[in-house]
């Protein structure tokens, strides 16, 4: 039964209710991953599950991501629907064989004799004074894999209609859930209806100046970065970072003629740059500025509160580096090549 | 596609038969040495890994197994796939990357692959097997059947961390799957007394909680016996089980290793042992066949093989959207794109 009520909550509660909704509505459907039974997740996405559905349908793991990464896989291709818990996104690096190098290539092995209808869903990004190794978003680790979907939820709204859409594809997907926004509130639409397509961005505000396109805990960086400003941007959410939803991307910057990325990890080698290239080539000509794309620097991610907050990209400096690229059509430079701190 | 000559659910039958394993047992290694010659016409690329000397463990486990219960196995698994069904010319026309092959020519040597008899893509990657096997034998579990997954892979993999996190799961969640670890007594190229501390490898089972034990992996009535008791265990729940066994490659590590690394005369006492003439000497002592029959075998294989053969160099190689098929459900082909 589904329960389709429209409800205000945090985004650790968007999770935990559309696991139980998914757990509810496919009885194929099981979570596997380190403390979320009994403990109910270290962040507590998964809390009351194990009572309401059992331990075969929720299932603490050892502190062994390669074994019940892989679990999840061999257990996809037997038609179950595991979702499987990477407390930190870090966890995954000793597992990542079993994602992208068997899960993301069992379909193509196989001849499609095989699905993996895999989700995992992990905490990942900057923001709350876990240090370097608890604090990366690794969202371009996935992205250069076929077979492979990854999504990013910005909210509780999405982070309850992706997760749900992601765990019905038949393909594996990587779902990265800012940590710093599990505590954010938002009106939730529950059940079908609240079920957000993977692939397909949303237009967040409309604006006439700039596109704005931002993913995850950027997005709304970006949204409080406008409305303190005096220009208008289109802002997208991205939503699924592969595959992009380049339709939407594209005609909005042939509506505003200027396109900024606002990424939430290092610099070099990031998505943006992917986005960029494609508006590059697609609308050479109709491009009023060259391309911008605000990043964190090439830096770890500093442990202390006040480096940290620089480091993320925070709503002055993304309204900052937008005025410039306004005003002088030029690409402004990040701050960390201009020698001062912007805050 | 090409007709398939034979059915690979009826060739796993013919395992039921002491003939019929015999028969198999020649089959791979005479596959395996048309492989070798296709190689050394060029008509293969990249690298392959072959298993001659090794035939008594996949004969004998493919004679236990149901076809619904599945196999991850390494890319040391031409044997492996012959032994579960999978046709020659699929076989040899997957190593050759034809369309005829198991994976349409897509996969290569070291993918090999048809779910219609368990066989999962044989896993290139050392060790990556095994915890996709337990995720099979959590499934059997969380759905109350019977199926057994088998994890077959090398010495080399029980040096890596997939074999010692997937067997602690195992024994924890008392999965149904069975390890079989192919000790050929080298990792690549490094003799297994430099890389490993055990003599061996079945002692690590007591770690996890799981029995294990050493199989005389030349013999496959041997073979049979050990895989037999530890399905057993498995499908009435009693959950997993290593066995060891003690086997050697005739070749070296792929085609670029010419094996110097051997002690003289490691090889010439291994072959002394040889499967193949081991079970065929028990169905003459058992009066199951005759010498001349057993040759008879070899000849009618050899003519099947070079039907085989045939046949791949007849089929084509895969078509320009095969490159894009099926790597998404949803299929990403190039005139869709705008």
């Amino acid at each position: 039964m589904d329960n389709n009520s429209t409800q205000k909550l945090r985004m650790r509660q968007a999770v935990l209710e559309a696991l139980g909704d998914e757990l509810e509505s496919d009885p194929s459907v099981f979570l596997m991953g380190e403390d979320i039974a009994d403990a109910g997740g270290a962040f507590k996405a998964t809390e009351g599950l194990l009572q309401r559905f059992g331990p075969k349908r929720v299932l603490d793991t050892p502190i062994s991501e390669m074994a019940f990464l892989g679990a999840g896989v061999g257990a996809a291709t037997m038609g179950l629907r595991p979702v499987v818990e990477m407390m930190f996104i870090e966890f995954i690096g000793v597992a990542l064989d079993q994602l992208v190098t068997e899960a993301a290539k069992f379909r193509y092995l196989s001849r499609g004799q095989l699905e993996v209808p895999l989700t995992v869903r992990a905490s990942a990004g900057a923001g709350l004074g876990f240090g370097c190794q608890h604090s990366q978003m690794l969202d371009n680790w996935f992205r250069n894999t076929p077979g492979l979907k990854v999504v990013v939820p910005s909210g509780p709204r999405t982070a309850y209609g992706l997760l749900r859409a992601a765990i019905r594809d038949p393909d594996p997907v990587i779902v990265l859930e800012p940590r710093s926004l599990y505590g954010a509130r938002e009106t939730v639409q529950r059940g079908e209806a609240g079920i957000l397509p993977l692939g397909v961005a949303e237009i967040v505000t409309e604006g006439s100046d700039v596109t704005i396109v931002a993913l995850g805990q950027m997005v709304a960086v970006a949204v409080e970065a406008a409305e303190a400003a005096d220009w208008t941007a289109e802002i997208i959410d991205l939503r699924t970072l592969v595959p992009w939803d380049d339709e939407t991307v594209m005609a909005s910057v042939e509506r505003t003629g200027r396109l900024v990325i606002v990424e939430e990890s290092p610099y070099s080698g990031g998505w943006g740059s992917d986005i960029v290239g494609e508006v590059a080539a697609q609308l050479f000509g109709q491009l009023q500025a060259p391309p911008l794309r605000v990043t964190a620097p090439d830096a770890p991610v500093p442990f202390s509160g006040n480096l940290e907050s620089v480091y993320l990209p925070s709503a002055d400096y993304v309204r900052t580096q937008v005025g410039e690229l306004l005003e002088s059509g030029r690409r402004p430079l990040p701050w960390w090549e201009r020698g001062v701190v912007l805050r | 596609m090409t007709e398939v000559e034979e059915n690979a659910v009826d060739r796993r039958a013919e395992l039921q038969s002491r003939l019929g394993m015999y028969n198999r047992m020649v089959e791979i290694r005479q596959v395996e040495e048309r492989v070798q010659a296709l190689f050394n016409e060029n008509l293969v690329r990249g690298s392959t890994h072959l298993c001659s000397g090794q035939e008594a463990v996949s004969v004998g486990l493919a004679s236990v197994a149901r076809v619904t219960d599945r196999v991850t196995c390494t890319y040391r698994g031409h044997g492996m796939a012959l032994s579960l069904g999978v046709t020659p010319a699929q076989v040899i026309g997957e190593i050759v990357g034809r369309q005829i092959g198991c994976t349409g020519g897509l996969g290569g040597s070291m993918h090999l692959c048809d779910v219609s008899v368990g066989l999962y893509p044989t896993f290139a990657i050392v060790g990556a097997g095994l915890p996709v096997a337990a995720g099979v034998a959590l499934a059997a579990r969380l759905r109350d059947t019977d199926d057994v997954a088998f994890a077959v892979f090398g010495d080399g993999a029980a040096n890596i961390g997939a074999f010692h996190e997937t067997l602690n799961l195992a024994g924890i969640w008392e999965l149904p799957v069975v390890f079989v670890c192919e000790n050929n007594l080298y990792g690549e190229y490094t003799r297994i007394d430099l890389s490993t501390p055990v003599d061996d490898l079945s002692d690590r089972a007591a770690s996890y909680g799981i029995p294990g034990e050493v199989v005389d992996g030349q013999n496959v009535d041997e073979v049979i016996g050990a895989v037999s008791g530890a399905v057993r265990r498995a499908r009435a729940g009693k959950g997993a089980t290593l066995l060891e066994m003690k086997t050697y490659r005739y070749s070296g590590h792929s085609r670029s290793d010419p094996a110097t690394y051997r002690p003289p005369g490691e090889l010439e006492q291994w072959q002394s042992r040889d499967p193949i003439q081991i079970l065929g000497d028990r169905l003459v002592e058992d009066g199951l066949a005759g010498h001349d029959e057993l040759t008879c075998i070899a000849e009618q294989v050899a003519e099947r093989v070079e039907l085989a053969v045939d046949r791949v160099m007849s089929s084509p190689e895969p078509a320009l959207e095969e490159m894009f098929r099926h790597v998404s459900a949803t299929q990403l082909m190039t005139d869709d794109r705008t």
